[in-house]
């Protein structure tokens, strides 16, 4: 019986990780029936949905819950849980140090720096910028432009825990700063700016993961992570809208 | 035209790993994420050259941006969507959306409506592009097994 605990409790766990970094919902789904029959239990149960997961053995009554509160996308999670599992298949570890690592991954996986993360965003914005047919002459300002909304992304995102505060916070920022700049023409054309500045922030990958959910055959978690990024492209929207709206 | 074709590679490159950078990939995964990227946007803006519309170039890019990531999934036994995420980043129709958003902010609603409809029709054909390269990979799986 303990062990079997112990089995629902490590599954949930890889599960609840992969769910909140971003994985998609088959994947998650896999890891976890894997974990389960590499353990010694087979014919497991498992509903899952971006929200919270439960799963079952055959030979146990009680089915186990784990509630997933938060969902970002980090790709390094992911990866380690992978990892885990495959050494936990190839009997490299035990059951108990499963446990033990994956409640470890779930606190410290190292994340490129701040900065780092900051230069990067201003990266992504200036060459799509460019590769959209934006001109020179934008480059550096749709940079700055970027890099900045993405900081405001980040640190709302880090220090208040209202949903969607951030990308709305972040796309009304780049409007104002591209409108500002082009409006003292230090920047040619308003609409490369922000398009190139919004990338880092927008949801599409988001989308077309919960277009590829649903056609595995997760309707709710296809529904309910299209549901998330739709509203984050609404907060875009209004975001940059009002700058339309009030200063052009 | 050589200089506008290692103009798309470098920038789509470092674009696919800038974003990778934000969204924490793996490290050992960066170079080979830049390199689906390139294949991916590559193929998109080559096919765009010969007028044939957004769907198309779309479906056939993320169909290779599928298959790309798959090889290296494979040889570097990382989950294929680290490889996936950070190279669509491109190939994503945010300039649309962004019209269609201006748009409907500024009264122009039908305008808007079909820069809606575009966004949806392309994020539809690029989920189609995976899932076309899912059955090439499931007949090499089925392969492998039987080895």
């Amino acid at each position: 019986m303990a062990q079997e605990n112990e089995i629902l409790d490590t599954c949930l766990i890889a599960g609840r990780i992969m769910v909140e970094s971003g994985s998609e919902m088959y994947r998650v789904e896999d890891t976890m029936r894997r974990m389960a029959a590499n353990a010694g239990a087979m014919n497991s149960q498992i509903f899952s949905t971006p929200t919270g997961l439960l799963m079952a053995l055959p030979t146990q009554d009680a089915v186990q819950i784990q509630q997933v509160t938060m969902r970002t996308i980090n790709l390094e999670k992911v990866d380690r849980v992978n990892d885990l599992s495959r050494q936990f298949a190839e009997h490299q570890v035990t059951l108990k140090q499963l446990h033990q690592r994956l409640t470890m991954l779930d606190h410290d996986v190292p994340f490129f720096p701040v900065w780092l993360q900051i230069m990067a965003a201003a990266l992504v914005s200036c060459t799509l910028m460019i590769i959209y047919g934006g001109v020179w002459a934008d480059f550096i300002q749709s940079a700055v432009v970027g890099a900045v909304g993405y900081a405001v992304f980040y640190f709302i995102r880090e220090h208040l825990a209202v949903s969607f505060l951030s990308e709305f916070m972040a796309a009304f920022t780049i409007g104002f700063l591209a409108w500002v700049l082009v409006h003292w023409h230090f920047g040619q054309s308003l609409d490369m700016i922000i398009i190139g500045a919004v990338m880092p922030l927008v949801p599409g990958v988001a989308i077309t993961n919960a277009v590829r959910d649903m056609l595995a055959g997760h309707l709710l978690s296809g529904i309910a992570r299209g549901m998330e990024a739709l509203f984050s492209v609404g907060a875009i929207g209004i975001g940059i809208a009002l700058i339309f709206r009030f200063f052009s | 035209m050589w200089l506008q074709l290692l103009l798309q590679i470098g920038f789509s490159y470092l674009a696919t790993i800038a974003f990778g950078i934000c969204t924490n990939v793996p490290r050992r995964a960066l170079n080979a994420c830049g390199i689906t990227g390139v294949a991916g946007w590559l193929v998109y803006w080559g096919l765009l050259q010969f007028k044939l519309g957004h769907m198309l170039p779309n479906l056939v890019g993320a169909f290779v941006i599928a298959l790309v990531s798959l090889f290296f999934a494979r040889r570097d036994k990382i989950p294929v969507i680290i490889f996936n995420i950070p190279s669509l980043v491109p190939l994503v129709p945010g300039g649309i959306a962004y019209r269609g958003v201006r748009a409907f902010v500024l009264g122009h609603y039908t305008q808007g409506l079909g820069f809606a409809v575009q966004v949806l029709m392309i994020s539809g054909s690029i989920a189609v592009g995976f899932m076309l390269a899912q059955f090439v990979s499931a007949p090499h799986q089925l392969l492998k097994r039987r080895d």
